[in-house]
């Protein structure tokens, strides 16, 4: 556990960049530090390695006052990741992971092996250990970052936004790859972002800060996004506030229909005269090909001739209640196709039930924010607004 | 040595403006000359090379090794072996200095235009700049800070270098080093060495200053 | 071009203490001995200003006078306050021309290293001396050497004009050359000088080949 009692950092000019932050990052979670740029997250971040240390208060890592810790001791005892990565340009991939084994007084041998197990383990090809940084491209270079960090080991990473470098695309699959490994390691993380998206995405708690050092909101986030503590959390969180907080409602809960599927080797006839106007055609192994219009079916044959509407699938047991909206949103049948792990269709999910559903997740919402009446306003023109605004 | 001062300031005095041809000032002048020419010559010279090899990249990394070489050439032999072609005068100084001078300000010149942002440079293609205007009106005047930087080297050493010249009687302030030898009498030594760094340091600064006047963008910055 | 048969071709002129080979040595000798101080002297000092920041202002200061200073006028000047009894006159000043280059590219290498690169060696736990030694000075590399490479050069092309003021080395050859109008002996003299400038230029190149990292020269093609 990390703990900041009462910290403020000033600066001889006299800037306070962070202002009497008190918070308790817990062992084995992913706590991320979001807000805009000169709000104290990535001075905050420093101090936990004394990269930077407090001019106020105290920073412990489990229990003890990490400033009556030498520096370099106690950060070969916590991984750091930086944006750019910060790969020694002169060294090797395999050997800038292994550099704190080596620090650390590891054989050699045995340093290697870890460096290679672990560029395995961040999803990276071997066959890259031998070459140099320059040679990689950004999202590897930033995975070499991830295994370097944790070469030695660390119980604590300290990642300082370590995704904003690289396009969106290999920044999504970063962040899946690091929720991977946090399933698997259990690492006491602190991840610094500008990016709420990112901070929603990864955080099982986030400390929203504002400009000028101080903690404005600290909350898991599905709190955060129906309870805002104030204005400046609000603004930050930004427009799409309710439909993001549909992540966090799990998808595994809505019904199913089984009848609404056909295979593509099944005959046309046998859809006549059924009064739904889609039917979701799989091909044989189940996999979702498209939606038939049930309207304009020809005379004879097999669904193989007809043409199909895109479509949108969403993981039945993974995926949360957005996923599926947005599946719906795809198909021009307005029904979301639900799939197992394996890409099999499971079944569809209506528009009926989406809209159950959401009418239960807004309720659920409206309760956690402790309000009697529905969270949003009466969604004017300018977006939405708090009705419950100055509370 | 003994009770000889390092300094006999009379001897100055006597000797700073006589006519003749080895009073301080002639050769104050003669110094100027003969190390400022090589640095103007020299620009003349690497400006359309420079921007030959930014327009042709494929040329810049033979020209780039050969003027290493060049630059590598050690000054005296140098002038010694241009002695037959070019007698005991001051063009067997002046055409080596040019030449260190070629070797210095073509990479100033080639690092200055590809100092410019290729935003900058796209949109003053975009905005229908022909090459031409574009190279006067854009490329160049951003290239300064880098090519004035590259001048200044080359006019600091050339005012330096001039004086070895004198050991074939064509070194400006130089001669005050041969003639304090020959005599072994420090005070024209002292002199020609305080005069040498007084002159580099005021062409070193007015190159600043024009930089300055040149790119009136980067003084808010405070450039060095 | 027949001078240089006349040097050259004349067997006189490869033996005793005033043949080819013994004044190549002396040559060797003396640059040898005034890069090797300016090294001990300005590496350590460019690395600590560079990894520290502090006395940046020296190295500005410093250069800009030492590079205009005239080595001739500084050579003339020691060798009559000092005398010729010992080498330091002649010695001092080539050191005072070696050592700028060195200090220079030293501190600009050191302080040009992305503060990234520093900031995340810092957050693995290198010590100072670690990062130093471990990091900046490997990327630092090029232009270490590449100051080394222009002290190496120029010390080389300044030895000659030592010969002025008694030294012996290739610069023998010209000086007394001129002295005798021995035009023979200069042109010699001065070909084997710019030979030699040309062959230290060649292995300072060659030791950055081998000396950089591939990582950093970015030579190494992607396979």
């Amino acid at each position: 556990m990390i703990t900041f009692d009462r910290v403020t950092k000033r600066y001889p000019d006299g800037t306070v960049a962070v202002d009497d932050l008190s918070l308790e990052v817990p062992t084995g979670g992913i706590t991320v530090f979001v807000g805009p740029s000169g709000c104290g997250k990535t001075t905050s971040l420093r101090m936990i390695n004394r990269m930077i240390d407090p001019s106020e208060g105290r920073v412990l890592l489990d229990g003890v006052d990490v400033t009556t810790v030498d520096p370099p001791t106690l950060r070969r005892g916590i991984g750091y990741v930086i944006q750019q990565a910060g790969l020694f340009p002169h060294r090797k991939i395999v050997d800038n992971v292994a550099t704190v084994p080596q620090l650390l007084g590891w054989d050699r041998r045995k340093a290697r092996d870890r460096a290679m197990e672990l560029l395995e383990r961040v999803g990276l090809d071997t066959g890259l250990a031998n070459r140099y940084p320059f040679q990689l491209s950004g999202g590897q270079q930033q995975r070499v970052g991830v295994a370097r960090a944790l070469a030695a080991d660390p119980p604590v990473l300290l990642m300082d936004e370590p995704f904003s470098a690289v396009d969106p695309i290999v920044r999504a699959s970063l962040q899946d790859e690091l929720l991977r490994l946090q399933a698997e390691l259990h690492k006491t993380i602190v991840f610094v972002t500008h990016d709420i998206d990112e901070a929603v995405k990864l955080g099982d708690r986030v400390a929203v800060l504002q400009v000028g050092g101080h903690l404005a909101q600290l909350d898991d986030p599905a709190t955060l996004l129906a309870r805002p503590a104030d204005g400046f959390v609000r603004e930050f969180l930004g427009r799409d506030r309710g439909i993001r907080r549909l992540s966090f409602v799990p998808g595994a809960g809505l019904g199913l229909r089984g009848d609404l599927t056909v295979p593509v080797s099944a005959d046309v006839a046998s859809a006549r005269g059924t009064a739904e106007p889609w039917l979701a055609v799989v091909d044989p192994d189940g996999g979702p090909l498209g939606w038939a219009a049930t309207a304009g079916l020809p005379e004879s044959g097999t669904f193989e001739a007809v043409p199909l509407a895109p479509y949108g699938t969403f993981v039945r047991d993974r995926d949360s209640l957005r996923a599926a909206l947005d599946a719906a949103l795809l198909s021009p049948s307005g029904n979301a196709i639900a799939v197992d792990d394996s890409g099999r269709a499971e079944g569809v999910v209506t528009r009926e039930v989406l809209d159950e559903a959401l009418v239960l997740a807004a309720r659920e919402a409206s309760r956690v924010a402790g309000e009697t009446r529905a969270d949003e306003g009466p969604g004017e023109a300018g977006g939405a607004r708090e009705a419950a605004d100055g509370r | 040595m003994d009770g000889e001062p390092l300094v006999r300031w009379d001897w100055i005095w006597r000797n700073w403006s006589t006519g003749r041809a080895g009073s301080i000032d002639s050769l104050l002048q003669q110094h100027v000359v003969m190390a400022l020419l090589p640095v103007v010559l020299g620009l003349v010279v690497a400006l359309p090379i420079g921007l030959a090899c930014v327009r042709w990249r494929w040329l810049y990394q033979p020209t780039a090794g050969l003027m290493n070489v060049v630059y590598a050439l050690p000054s005296l032999p140098v002038f010694m072996l241009l002695l037959p072609a070019t007698g005991l005068g001051p063009a067997t100084v002046i055409i080596p200095l040019s030449f260190y001078g070629v070797a210095v300000l073509i990479p100033a010149v080639v690092d200055g235009i590809a100092s410019v942002p290729d935003h900058v440079r796209q949109s003053a293609v975009a905005m229908g700049f022909t090459p031409l205007r574009r190279l006067l009106r854009v490329e160049l005047p951003i290239a300064v800070p880098v090519v004035l930087a590259g001048l200044r080297v080359v006019a600091v050493s050339s005012i330096s270098l001039v004086s070895v010249g004198a050991l074939i009687g064509q070194g400006g302030l130089g001669n005050l080093f041969t003639d304090a030898f020959k005599r072994d009498f420090p005070t024209p030594a002292v002199v020609g060495i305080v005069l040498i760094v007084a002159l580099a340091l005021l062409v070193d600064g007015l190159l600043l200053a024009a930089q300055r006047l040149l790119t009136p963008w980067q003084r808010a910055r405070g450039s060095a | 071009m027949n001078w240089l048969t006349d040097f050259f071709g004349d067997p006189a002129h490869w033996s005793g203490p005033d043949g080819i080979p013994a004044r190549l040595l002396e040559h060797l000798a003396f640059s040898a001995a005034a890069l090797l101080l300016a090294a001990l002297i300005a590496l350590p000092l460019g690395l600590w200003i560079g990894h520290t920041g502090r006395g940046a202002y020296f190295i500005v200061a410093t250069v800009n006078v030492a590079r205009a200073i005239p080595t001739l006028g500084l050579l003339v000047l020691f060798v009559l306050l000092l005398g010729t009894t010992t080498v330091w006159p002649v010695l001092i000043p080539l050191v005072a021309l070696a050592a700028p280059p060195i200090l220079v590219n030293t501190y600009e290498g050191v302080r040009g290293v992305d503060p990234d690169l520093r900031d995340a060696a810092y957050g693995m736990g290198l010590r100072g001396g670690q990062v130093l030694g471990r990091v900046l000075v490997p990327v630092a590399l090029p232009l270490i050497l590449l100051g080394l490479r222009l002290s190496a050069v120029q010390v080389v092309a300044t030895t000659t004009v030592a010969a002025y003021a008694g030294l012996g080395g290739l610069g023998r050859f010209i000086i007394d050359g001129l002295a005798t109008k021995d035009y023979a002996s200069v042109a010699g003299g001065a070909v084997l000088v710019v030979l030699f400038a040309l062959a230290v230029q060649l292995l300072f190149t060659l030791a950055q080949r081998t000396a950089v990292s591939p990582g950093v020269s970015r030579r190494q093609r992607v396979r």
